[in-house]
């Protein structure tokens, strides 16, 4: 038995009005790979901000031992001093720099007040020898593919004298071959010795990689798998993610007539705006109906909001190509104003950066997208304005002391209900919902189903994307299924398990539904 | 719907009670210590002429900081270019009747010269204005695209026309002039922009002026009242009568106090029409129109305003189109009323227009400004600068209490603003808090009653079991 190096024992952390973590154990033997995983919001990146410092000693409950000592740290340079670094998602390379200056970005080599280069690119080559990069330590940053941005960040963590490396999603923005290099490099890394926790939500590299599996949800820590002794496949480990039970937190729709195909994309592929040869969307073809509420679930980075934001007038991505069709007839939208003419709507979710004005009242944010219907193209009827914004504010029971309130002011859940209301006041026959209850409370989110249930009884087509599953299951009457850019599945809701979404997403044929069926290994 | 409060409407015009505060104290202290009377019409009226083009320029720059913070920094420049360009169509001079003036060879002293037999003639004001918003658009529209379609960053592309017109400027004067400047401007074109209305001796009431400054003031009473009565009508939510009647009554009182002093001086400034355009124009545009709502959006959020269906490069080069135009009024206000186009004309003007309107609150992130906050701070400025000088501070000690100002105004702004965000959160944490304790009350009451139901079902089984 090899020694314990990390023990994290019920670690509780409380943000105003939700527990993140509760009670969570995390146990690390020296020289292992410990793989974590849950979904979206289970509470894994908190757990590592805990351990490396972010949320400074005292904001939480419970005991941090590392190396057989209980450890106060206050903040990151006291984790690192132990040797805990941690590699974030976003890589934070500056790209002007080389890489040699960005490895020993505030752990510059020399003497005090002065940089010794020669040390420094000296001790950067022998590092990336280290990690298996043979680009010069001299080469700026923005010269190099993600794939080897990625080498540079863990050669940088290694210069740290990392005893203990946490990878946080290390492979989201790499390509096949370039994941499973770095995956081949973290398991040569551990036969010399290094300890490393991974977070990721690709189960099949999990299972490569992984000694150790610990299974997170809701906050809560639910299970351990050794992969020496259990059973650590997809389907294994999907049953540990998502055995929640679903409770009856959705509303019924009742009497929903559904019509006619409202609209339809076909062939749709969109290029990423700066890694131009990067598909984020991939041949995808959807449609919905008038009436209907049409789930797309997909983990973080699917592509999902892309595939949104490029119908929605082309607001993002380069290279569209495929078609789009109205009600039947195709159309071609160049600018969101268009798109807003034709009948679309986009609510976005990140209400914050781009969907609302944050020092604006409610009354100007809710006609924002709409000026025209309070306004005769130059003038606007300031009482008509006020009339509009107090209607949805008592439509969507919005809670403000007045109209005039500034939505910055205002709570998650509040804010979502303006977002809401301006995109309503547009009046479009099809709705974009991208993420519509992230970020607010139970409450607010039962009125926001609410709100999109009596959308689709007034006729029009709800698109909702989602990466919560239940909610994904529950609102929706037909489900795509969406991961690395493509379509991966589509089903009705009423066959929908979170078992078999969950499969088609990690490629297990669809056909092993149910928590405890026999999964095709992979 | 009852969510007026005065402390709110205090709070709001703060700026405008300091500058009611350090008039009232400059009047004061300018009487006591060399006894200048600053209420005198000659005082008022120059007070409102020498601040004419920062009100002007305000304009502009307030719809070019609501797009984001952008400033422009070659207004100044500009005002002296396009007043040199002015100058120079307008005004015989050397460059004018180098390019167009008829020469000949001629013998003079025994010498062969090249002789001027027909000096240029200057065009006729029409053609001079003409010219003059031609090169106001055709600026405007360059700096416009450079900014919005280029992505120039604002500051970066105005501070080269901030360094280039101010040195075109001063060449066109060079050439033109040996003394380095063009004055004697035709009165066809100054009294477009200087002089005063149906003027009459100094001392004599001036009846016309008195008249529309009644006229102006009861409209503004009617309007008030109007709205006010619309909104019943409607059955929207409107301000309490009193309140409407004291906000009248003090804009009257503003009013009828320029009147007077206007009256007393002769008349209505030319300028002051070309200020009040201005400022109503551009008024109604920032609160009123829906371009005018684009341009906060823009600064307030530019991602959500381009998702909205907003084109906000249009927005930008708008801006920049717009502040160029603004610039050559103000050029040609001010040229007129000094009567000459100078190289150093327009030197730092770039820098109270910006002044202006951050002490006026306009945000400096942009999204957020009014005019009216604009002309506060550009004439609590002014009435600073002129109130010092009248009590006698040296000039170098006006600009550090500008900068004073200046400072303090955007402090006030920031901490006003947190502090705000601050109690309207608490409220809204206390709307929660009662709501939470109304739920548990009414859950008590729920179980309450159930244990008495329980109770009386008990007693009921009992009985029952009694009997039996």
């Amino acid at each position: 038995m090899a020694k314990v190096l990390l023990e994290m024992n019920s670690i509780t952390k409380t943000f105003p009005g939700v527990k993140a973590l509760d009670n969570v154990n995390l146990k690390v033997e020296e020289g292992e790979i410990h793989a974590l995983v849950g979904e979206n919001g289970a509470g894994k990146s908190t757990l590592m901000n805990v351990l490396s410092g972010i949320y400074p000693y005292g904001s939480y409950e419970g005991d941090i031992i590392y190396d057989g000592e209980v450890c106060n740290f206050h903040n990151i340079k006291d984790s690192e001093k132990k040797g805990i670094v941690i590699i974030h998602q976003e890589l934070a390379l500056i790209p002007y720099m080389t890489i040699g200056e960005n490895m020993f970005l505030g752990n510059e080599q020399g003497s005090k007040w002065c940089i010794d280069w020669n040390k420094t690119y000296a001790e950067a080559d022998k590092y990336l020898e280290m990690v298996g990069l043979s680009d010069s330590s001299k080469t700026l940053i923005k010269d190099i593919g993600t794939g080897k941005q990625q080498l540079v960040e863990i050669a940088k963590a290694l210069a740290k004298h990392a005893k203990l490396l946490i990878l946080d999603e290390p492979t989201s923005s790499l390509n096949e071959t370039d994941s499973r290099a770095l995956l081949d490099l973290m398991k040569k890394l551990k036969s010399e010795g290094m300890t490393m926790i991974i977070i990721s939500h690709k189960l099949n590299e999990v299972s490569y990689v992984a000694d150790k599996i610990t299974v997170i949800r809701d906050g809560s820590t639910i299970e351990t798998l050794d992969a020496t002794t259990d059973d650590i496949s997809e389907t294994r480990i999907i049953k540990g993610m998502v055995g929640r039970e679903i409770t009856d937190r959705f509303p019924k729709r009742h009497d929903v007539e559904i019509g006619d195909v409202m609209m339809e994309v076909k062939n749709w592929t969109v290029y990423h705006p700066e890694f131009s040869e990067r598909k984020v969307c991939d041949d995808v073809s959807i449609n919905v109906k008038a009436g209907e509420v049409v789930g797309i679930y997909g983990l973080m980075g699917a592509g999902r909001t892309e595939l949104a934001m490029s119908i929605f007038g082309r607001s993002y991505g380069i290279g569209i190509s495929g078609t789009l069709l109205l009600k039947g007839r195709p159309v071609t939208l160049k600018s969101p104003k268009q798109a807003i003419e034709a009948g679309l709507a986009y609510v976005t979710e990140d209400r914050k950066g781009n969907g609302l004005v944050l020092s604006n009242s409610i009354l100007r944010n809710t006609t924002l997208a709409n000026l025209k219907g309070v306004s005769n193209g130059t003038f606007i009827d300031n009482d008509k304005e006020y009339a509009v914004a107090q209607e949805y504010v008592e439509k969507l029971r919005t809670k403000t002391p007045s109209v005039e309130q500034l939505v910055g002011n205002l709570s998650g859940g509040n804010q979502q209900k303006v977002l809401l209301a301006k995109w309503m006041f547009a009046n479009p026959d099809v709705l974009i919902l991208d993420e519509p209850t992230r970020g607010i409370d139970v409450g607010a989110k039962y009125e926001i189903y609410c709100i999109i249930n009596d959308l689709a009884k007034a006729g029009k087509s709800v698109i909702m994307i989602s990466s919560e599953l239940p909610e994904v299951i529950g609102m929706s009457d037909r489900i795509y299924i969406m991961n690395q850019a493509k379509i991966v599945g589509e089903m009705k809701a009423s066959e929908a398990t979170q078992e078999n979404i969950m499969a088609c997403i990690v490629g297990v044929e669809g056909d092993t539904t149910g928590a405890d069926g026999e999964g095709s290994e992979a | 719907m009852n969510n007026f409060s005065m402390k709110d409407v205090l709070k709001k015009n703060v700026m405008t009670i300091a500058l009611f505060g350090i008039y009232v104290l400059f009047v004061i202290l300018a009487f006591v210590i060399k006894g200048t009377n600053m209420l005198d019409p000659s005082v008022v009226t120059s007070l409102i002429e020498q601040n004419a083009y920062v009100f002007i320029l305000g304009a502009g720059m307030l719809m070019c900081m609501l797009t984001g913070g952008n400033i422009d920094l070659s207004v100044g420049s500009f005002v002296c270019f396009a007043g040199a360009v002015v100058g120079l169509f307008s005004v015989e001079n050397d460059l004018l009747n180098k390019w167009f003036g008829v020469w000949e060879q001629q013998l003079v002293d025994g010498e062969m010269q090249t002789v001027l037999v027909k000096a240029a003639d200057p065009l006729s004001t029409p053609v001079v204005l003409l010219i003059a918003i031609g090169i106001g658009l055709l600026y405007g529209a360059v700096l416009g695209f450079l900014i919005a379609y280029v992505r120039i960053p604002p500051w970066i592309a105005t501070l080269a026309g901030y360094l280039a017109f101010r040195g075109l400027g001063t060449q066109v004067l060079t050439k033109a002039s040996t003394t380095n400047a063009i004055s004697n401007f035709p009165s066809s074109l100054s009294s477009i922009f200087t002089g005063k209305l149906f003027e009459t001796p100094w001392g004599q009431l001036n009846i016309p002026c008195l008249c529309l400054g009644i006229l102006g003031a009861a409209a503004v009473v009617f309007i008030n009242l109007n709205t006010r009565r619309n909104k019943i009508k409607k059955g929207y939510h409107a301000d309490p009568l009193w309140f409407v009647i004291l906000k009248s009554a003090l804009i009257v009182a503003v009013i009828m106090f320029l009147t007077v002093e206007f009256a007393l001086d002769g008349g209505i400034p030319v300028v002051v029409l070309w200020i009040l355009a201005v400022l109503i124009i551009y008024g109604i545009i920032t609160e009123k129109t829906t371009i005018g709502r684009h341009f906060m959006t823009v600064g307030g959020n530019a991602e959500a305003s381009r998702l909205s269906g907003i084109n906000n490069k249009l927005i930008m080069f708008v801006a920049y189109l717009n502040m160029a135009m603004l610039t050559v009024i103000a050029a040609l206000v001010v040229t007129a009323r000094t009567g000459a186009a100078n190289s150093f004309a327009g030197q730092e003007f770039e820098l109270d227009a910006i002044a202006a309107c951050i002490v006026g609150g306009v945000s400096a992130y942009g999204g957020a400004g009014t005019i009216v906050g604009m002309v506060v701070g550009a004439t609590l400025i002014g009435v600073m600068n002129q109130g010092m000088s009248l009590v006698g501070v040296d000039q170098d000690w006006i600009k550090i209490a500008k900068g004073l100002v200046l400072l303090a105004a955007v402090v006030f702004e920031i901490s006003s603003k947190a502090s705000r965000e601050k109690a309207s959160k608490m409220a809204m944490k206390k709307d929660k808090v009662a709501e939470a304790e109304e739920q548990l009350k009414e859950a008590e009451e729920a179980l309450k009653e159930a244990e008495t139901e329980a109770q009386e079902a008990f007693e009921k089984a009992k009985e029952a079991t009694d009997a039996q």
